[in-house]
């Protein structure tokens, strides 16, 4: 009888990294949904364009590298990718913008680092801030006006011409400024009602965005009900930048309002599927914590006095600089020991 | 009731524990042939103490330890020593090792067994001798012989002992079973631990999936202090460090043991040894072992004889061959697998599980490591697993070790619940092994260069030494000279009679020095032969010694007679010295005269040629 010999644990109870992955994904559907509803078909567009340039410029990649590629592609971490800087570009961006993106996510952020779990920087952060710096006027002027769906919306297929023929007059009508841009341009020179006036904000804080966000706020507590990701990192960014603007911006006709920080722009959706992206991240709790309020403060700083709207991929990217420094300083006390050992072997405080 | 602590982390997996708890424990019967390893637990193995062809009784010592870390090994029942040598025993490596076997004859015929009635009545000391002798090993684990582990260090009070009824793994119940039928002496061998150790508090943790056994327990320590306390189920709550953080709140120093800060904990299994030992003088020849798995028809609890070969009890629990694809000694968590069916059970055997592929797949292959966290959420030693395993696959060991890693007590918790289905415990293990070998190897460097320096440093010594005499003896050979000089100078200045007594002293043992020196010179010359040297330089030189010998005889006998007017205490040196330069001239003569003759005969020879 020949038995198979396993090292211990015998038994497993794992979900594996694939369905980490589609919990992601499928968490994700309601703020694609809000966005669909809210400002059209073109947040749908590219997610499925940016999911197909993914996956296909993983596989090339691994095929390049010798790795086996189909049994890569089933982890879903290149869908992931794509899925989440299909739900960051405007609505409008032409299909190269997207495609540059997710390539250099794939490509240059992930596998030429090592590919899955080898990559410092957060994938689609380094393909959402190379497009933002490279293509500052596509990817400004390409934002949706707010409409809802079955209004007066373009159609999917308007909206498809649109994306792909890249032609920026012919969706003049259809873009407007997002309300952090309007928010950030306006307030120097008028009051806050004024600035607010403008048609992007609408009748709550933010239209449409307001529901954009609650919508990745559900699926985020979702992620952590089902335990794919700890509180931390989204409790800390929250929190993190609520203090910020609790205590610099609270005079509205200079800074944008708390309410407009967690609900405009991609706060809930880099609170809670980007900054927690496991690879990139801190490891411990307190480094989490850390890294989470990190990005918090890095966004309220660019919002307010930066050159960008929107600093969600900035302040990702500079925390992902941080991490190893983070972790090096924040390894949890283990049992039987009276303090953590931080530093480097050999420096620890044991 | 009992407060409660929680340790971090954990996991609850499938506990498959109904699959052998349907019976109640049975007796496996003998086999036909009893492989008892002298080694069954941490420490030393013992030697045996019978000889093949021995008949032996049930509960006879057949292997003993003279001392350190052991237990005697006794004979699981009557029968024959058959062989002593190297079989396979239960270990990771499927290795063999040094075992007695014994063919059993069927009879069980016990060898005389003095029971105790009352222990109080003995010395401490005498009850741990008892529980030595018993041969009993901690029987839930590792296996630490319990008389070392029930004589902690003099500065150690054990405040709190507790008994470990936790049986956290799954699968495994031989610990419940126990608990559920011999309740009674898990108590009293429980009762005999704490008389020993004189805690403040004995307290039984049950993990509350075993509501029977806590039943059996309360019941059997009605009218004692002993607590029951229930646990909640998760694993690993039975490892010793998380039980004692369960019950009393308090964490063991890493790197130290539990009755560092005054807790001890013991294995119901073990209990029970205690008990038959104190109460029957029943040794541990036998042990209850949980025979489960899909693969076998009849799973259960089974009272074993130590050394029963694992295909003689799996056949018991009806094994179906073609069923089984994994086979595990111990739990699914910590468990190994064997390689072979013919290891014996021993000691720590608590669960052998056969099971089939579906019940026990094998594991996808190994994905990378996306840091999910999730294996430190679930670390009940609050360790990093993901970094551990980043820098022990890096064989970064120092940064692993930095981290903590010799605190992991590799309970699978991490590997259990790894979405990339690394095998983590693996990569620790291997880090460790590492770690200790270049550990003993750097033990090794650092022994060879001591002793290195240590020689060096010697021989630097001893050259020191020698050369501090050389100068010694240098700097008396000076200053006699110096004085010699001045008293020859002052001889010659002054003719003092003691002056010169001293002075021609001192001269006379010069000369003594130098006539010595030569005449022994000219012998050795006189007696090599003189074929090869050139002949005549020889002779004139033996008759210059023979003139200087002559010379000094001469001056010494002056002297002698100069001595001898003065009456000076050196006469005698003096007069024994004239007698020895005598005979050196008369040899000087007489070899002088022999190298003549020969070369006259030299010559002579070579004429005729």
């Amino acid at each position: 009888m020949a038995f198979v010999q396993q090292s211990s644990p015998h038994a497993h109870n794992a979900r594996p990294t694939s369905k980490v992955m589609l919990w992601v994904i499928l968490a994700a559907l309601p703020g694609l949904l809000a966005q669909t509803l809210f400002f059209g078909w073109g947040n749908l567009i590219n997610v499925a364009w940016c999911i197909a340039i993914a996956l296909a410029s993983e596989a090339a990649i691994l095929k390049l590298r010798s790795r086996p590629v189909a049994f890569v592609l089933r982890d879903n971490t290149a869908a992931v990718t794509g899925l989440l800087l299909g739900l960051s570009l405007p609505q409008f961006a032409p299909w190269w913008v997207s495609a540059v993106a997710v390539i250099s996510a794939i490509v240059i952020a992930k596998q030429l680092y090592g590919g899955l779990g080898s990559n410092p920087f957060n994938p689609a952060m380094v393909g959402y801030a190379l497009v933002l710096i490279s293509f500052p006027v596509a990817m400004t002027t390409n934002w949706a006006e707010p409409a809802l769906l079955w209004n007066s919306a373009p159609g999917f297929g308007d909206t498809l011409v649109a994306v792909a023929s890249g032609q920026q007059t012919a969706i003049d009508g259809w873009t407007m400024a997002t309300p952090l841009d309007e928010y950030k341009h306006k307030i120097a020179s008028h009051t806050a009602v004024e600035v607010l006036a403008h048609p992007t904000f609408g009748e709550g804080v933010a239209k449409g965005w307001e529901w954009v966000n609650a919508a990745f706020l559900i699926g985020g507590l979702v992620l952590i009900g089902l335990k794919i990701i700890t509180w931390h990192i989204p409790a800390a960014f929250l929190g993190a930048l609520i203090a910020m603007s609790l205590a610099f911006g609270s005079n509205a006709d200079q800074y944008a309002p708390l309410s407009l920080h967690l609900l405009a722009g991609g706060t809930m959706l880099g609170a809670f599927f980007i900054a927690t992206d496991p690879v990139s991240a801190a490891t411990s709790h307190q480094g989490k914590l850390i890294y989470g309020a990190g990005i918090g403060v890095l966004i309220y700083l660019i919002r307010s006095w930066g050159n960008y709207p929107d600093a969600v991929a900035f302040s990702v990217l500079l925390m992902n600089f941080a991490v190893p420094f983070i972790d090096h300083y924040t390894p949890p006390r283990t049992y039987g020991h009276h303090k953590a050992r931080r530093g480097q072997p050999g420096r620890g405080r044991s | 009731m009992t407060r409660l602590w929680d340790f971090s982390g954990g996991v609850h997996p499938a506990e498959h524990k109904q699959l052998s708890t349907r019976r109640s424990i049975q007796a496996a019967g003998i086999p036909g042939q009893l492989v008892l390893p002298l080694q069954q637990h941490i420490g030393e193995p013992a030697e045996p103490v019978v000889a093949i062809g021995d008949q032996v009784l049930k509960g006879q010592k057949i292997a003993d330890v003279s001392g350190g870390m052991g237990v005697p090994v006794h004979a699981p029942t009557s029968g024959v020593i058959e062989s002593i040598g190297d079989f396979p025993v239960p270990h990771p490596s499927g290795m063999a090792d040094k075992c007695i076997i014994l063919k059993p004859d069927g009879k069980d015929e016990w060898c005389k067994r003095y029971p105790i009635s009352d222990y109080r009545k003995l010395d401490r000391d005498q009850i741990l001798d008892i529980i030595h002798s018993a041969g009993i090993s901690g029987m839930g684990g590792a296996g630490f012989p319990t008389h070392i582990k029930l004589k902690p260090s003099r500065d150690r009070k054990v405040d709190t002992l507790i008994l470990n009824g936790a049986e956290c793994e799954p699968y495994i119940t031989a610990d419940d079973m126990t608990m559920r039928e011999r309740a009674d002496e898990v108590v009293s061998g429980l009762k005999v631990m704490a008389w020993i150790l004189r805690p403040e508090r004995c307290v039984i943790g049950i993990e509350d999936n075993k509501p029977e056994a806590a039943t059996a327990l309360r019941k059997a320590v009605q009218g004692t202090q002993i607590e029951i306390a229930v646990i909640p189920t998760k694993y690993p709550s039975g490892g010793e460090k998380q039980l004692i953080q369960i019950l009393t709140g308090m964490e063991v120093p890493s790197g130290g043991i539990p009755a560092d800060i005054g807790v001890m904990c013991q294995n119901v299994g073990t209990a029970v040894a205690v008990a038959r030992a104190v109460f029957e003088d029943t040794p541990l020849v036998s042990r209850v072992v949980t025979l489960t798995g899909e693969a076998l028809e009849k799973p259960g609890n089974f009272d074993v004889l130590l050394g029963t070969p694992v295909d003689y009890v799996l056949e018991r629990a009806g094994l179906q061959p073609e069923l089984v694809s994994r086979l595990i000694l111990g739990g699914p968590m910590m468990g190994y697998t064997l390689t072979t069916t013919a290891v014996p059970v021993i000691k720590t055997s608590n669960c052998i599980i056969a099971a089939t592929a579906s019940e026990l797949p094998a594991p996808p292959p190994e994905q990378a490591c996306i840091r999910c966290g999730q294996c430190a959420e679930v670390c009940p030693m609050e360790l990093l697993p993901q970094q551990l395993f980043w820098h022990a696959k890096a064989a970064e060991f120092e940064k692993a070790e930095h981290l903590n890693l010799f605190d992991c007590i590799e309970c699978g918790a991490c590997s259990y619940v790894c979405p990339s289905s690394i095998p983590l415990v693996q990569y620790y293990r291997y880090a460790k092994g590492e770690i200790r070998v270049q550990r003993a190897e750097q033990l090794k460097a650092d022994r060879a260069r001591e002793r290195f320096e240590a020689r060096q440093h010697r021989l630097e010594r001893e050259q020191q030494d020698k050369e501090l005499r050389r100068k010694e003896r240098a700097k008396a050979a000076a200053e006699a000279q110096a004085k010699q000089k001045v008293e020859a100078e002052k001889a010659a200045a002054c003719g003092e009679a003691v002056d010169k007594r001293a002075a021609s002293s001192a001269l006379v043992e010069q000369a003594l020095a130098r006539k010595k020196a030569s005449s022994e010179a000219a012998q050795s010359r006189a007696a090599t032969p003189v074929e090869s040297e050139p002949e005549k330089p020889d002779i004139d030189a033996l008759e210059k010694q023979l003139a200087q010998a002559q010379s000094k005889l001469e001056t010494m006998q002056t002297m002698l007679e100069d001595a001898r007017a003065q009456q000076a205490d050196n006469v005698e040196k003096l007069e024994r010295a004239v007698t020895k330069n005598h005979d050196r001239v008369k040899r000087a003569e007489e070899a002088l005269a022999e190298s003549r003759k020969s070369l006259a005969s030299q010559t002579e020879s070579q004429s005729i040629e």
